[in-house]
């Protein structure tokens, strides 16, 4: 098992209870801890509300970038990510307001 | 398809053929005009006098640009040279709100030599607090005069061009093709899909920035060899449900000012050549948390399908592509369109409300979020908050409402002529939902304000703010 921080940012952390900043632990489905584990984690131990909002299928839904130590997933991996123990993850809803 | 004038001084104004650019026009009456910046910087004084006063290096500057610009100019990072490619560049802002008021103001006052500005709005009251380019006396004018309005009276040396139907898909390859910087300060989804397509289309550096509530976003596009577009980081567009707008979620006016100086800031880069733009970078703000972040971003994805190794968008095909099917989303800031749930019956308009209130013998329910509640309400009405994302939070409220049903009954009498009890919500949307609720677990005798607060504003004849 391993704890990662989670990060929320552009009104995500409203399906997370209002807050920005969490502490989670995944218990990774098979050996090591991926993004992919993070998410559904993340949903199951975290998200308060409108799961849809979040997820869909078994990613996130589009308009969500997920980064790891502040660097894109898709330089890292993607759902395949391995995430360890320490590690932060930051979800990120784009905004369209101007 | 017309040309877009160019380098005149005199106004322009296109027509038959081309109606897509027909509101295009110059507003800069200057003596001084643009073709100033690439004058010869050897400056003689009178006609006889061929004597050599000054001459600068690799700029071409006059005398009244060094004199303007000499803060910027003296410092070394940035210097006459950077100044003089600055005066001799174009930038384009689309989008004359929260975000293009600062990016408007900064690169006129910059000297940026050609400013388009793309808006198709007029500038309302409650968008004062943050649109900063506008003010009380142009209230009611297009936004595209207004802000030409305060960077002329900023910076009277550049030339400044209004693009009045905003940047839509008939003029966005022209356009972007004949600036050398876009800077994407717009509201929606399919404006900030139409507009990155248009400038990798085009080849043209893009900087978007978005704000909403108390957060920011900031990077540059479609910039250098690896440099990704909106597309390659969102390859499918967000449902509408998950887009929250300034009208809705609301917006610290001073959030969008950061965001938009920083725009400024990155489109001044682009066009002197100086320093390292935010290309590959996503610049996060939390302006609660006084925090900003900068996250690194994949690189330009082959599978793109504008900027990618096989496209699918063309500067042909845009043209038809539908970024309202795409994104399901329209493409301006406003509320949500009107709802047709209930039967006209089930229906009062404000009018009709409002002799029932002086007559005291209606009780009304507001359903709003308790914020807007709390701004302004009908005296005496109880606030019970409706989510359409959480319906089943209203359930509580439910019983609630029975026994209201049941004493406002009791209290007008059998012989009433109306309905016992009102639901009102700001626009008549989510009223509608609660009575369809109440009815369908038989809470009768309920009806719902038709055009919600902003008709009663309108229309009841009391004083109501509008918001």
């Amino acid at each position: 098992m391993i704890t990662c921080k989670i990060e929320l940012s552009g009104g995500l952390e409203t399906l997370f209870g209002d807050s920005k900043e969490h502490s989670l632990q995944v218990e990774p489905e098979n050996g090591q801890a991926t993004l992919g584990d993070v998410i559904i984690s993340a949903r199951d131990k975290l998200l308060t509300e409108r799961p849809e909002l979040f997820m869909k299928n078994r990613s996130v839904r589009p308009g969500i970038l997920v980064l790891i130590n502040d660097t894109d997933w898709e330089l890292t991996g993607q759902l395949q990510t391995i995430v360890e123990d320490g590690d932060t993850v930051t979800f990120i809803s784009t905004l369209h307001g101007g | 398809m017309g040309r877009i004038e160019r380098g005149g001084q005199r106004a322009h104004r296109q027509t038959g053929q081309q109606p897509n650019i027909i509101h295009f026009h110059r507003v800069s009456t200057s003596s001084e005009p643009y073709e100033s910046c690439s004058r010869t910087s050897t400056q003689t004084v009178g006609q006889d006098d061929a004597r050599v006063n000054w001459e600068g290096t690799e700029h071409q500057l006059t005398k009244e640009q060094v004199v303007r610009y000499s803060r910027q100019i003296i410092l070394p990072s940035f210097g006459a040279q950077a100044q003089s490619r600055l005066c001799n560049s174009s930038v384009l802002i689309i989008g004359a709100g929260g975000l293009g008021s600062p990016v408007a103001m900064y690169l006129a006052a910059a000297g940026v030599g050609r400013l388009g500005i793309a808006d198709r709005d007029a500038v309302e009251l409650n968008n004062l607090h943050r649109q900063i380019a506008h003010r009380e006396s142009t209230v009611g004018i297009h936004k595209c005069d207004s802000a030409g309005l305060t960077c002329r009276s900023i910076n009277s040396s550049i030339q400044v061009e209004m693009y009045k139907d905003g940047f839509n898909q008939q003029i966005a390859m022209e356009l972007a093709s004949c600036f050398d910087v876009i800077v994407d300060a717009t509201d929606n989804a399919p404006s900030r899909y139409l507009i990155s397509d248009a400038c990798v289309l085009a080849g043209k550096p893009l900087v978007s920035g978005a704000a909403i509530g108390t957060d920011g976003q900031l990077t540059v596009y479609n910039h250098g060899p690896d440099g990704p577009c909106y597309r390659c980081l969102f390859p499918e567009a967000p449902e509408p449900q998950s887009c929250s707008s300034c009208s809705d979620a609301g917006v610290l006016g001073v959030v969008p000012g950061i965001i938009g100086s920083l725009q400024a800031l990155e489109a001044i880069k682009l066009a002197s050549g100086v320093g390292r733009p935010l290309s590959r970078s996503l610049l996060l703000f939390d302006a609660l948390a006084g925090r900003f972040t900068t996250v690194k971003l994949r690189q330009r994805m082959p599978s793109c399908i504008v900027c990618g190794t096989s496209p699918r968008i063309t500067a042909e095909s845009l043209l038809s592509y539908s970024y309202a099917t795409f994104t399901g989303a329209p493409s301006h800031d406003a509320g949500p369109a009107p709802l047709e749930l209930l039967a006209p019956i089930q229906r009062v308009t404000a009018a009709e409300l409002h002799k029932w209130v002086t007559s005291d013998s209606v009780s009304i329910v507001d359903v709003r979020p308790e914020a807007q509640f709390s701004i302004a309400h009908i005296p005496g009405s109880t606030n019970l908050p409706f989510s359409e994302a959480k319906p089943q939070a209203f359930d509580e409220h439910i019983e609630l409402m029975r026994q209201r049903v049941r004493d406002a009954a009791i209290d007008t009498g059998d012989d009433s002529l109306h309905p016992a009890v009102c639901v009102v919500c700001r626009r008549g949307n989510d009223s509608q939902r609660v009575v369809d609720l109440l009815v369908a677990n038989g809470v009768n005798d309920v009806v719902d304000l038709a055009g919600g607060l902003e008709a009663w504003a309108r229309e009841s004849g009391v004083d109501f703010p509008h918001y």
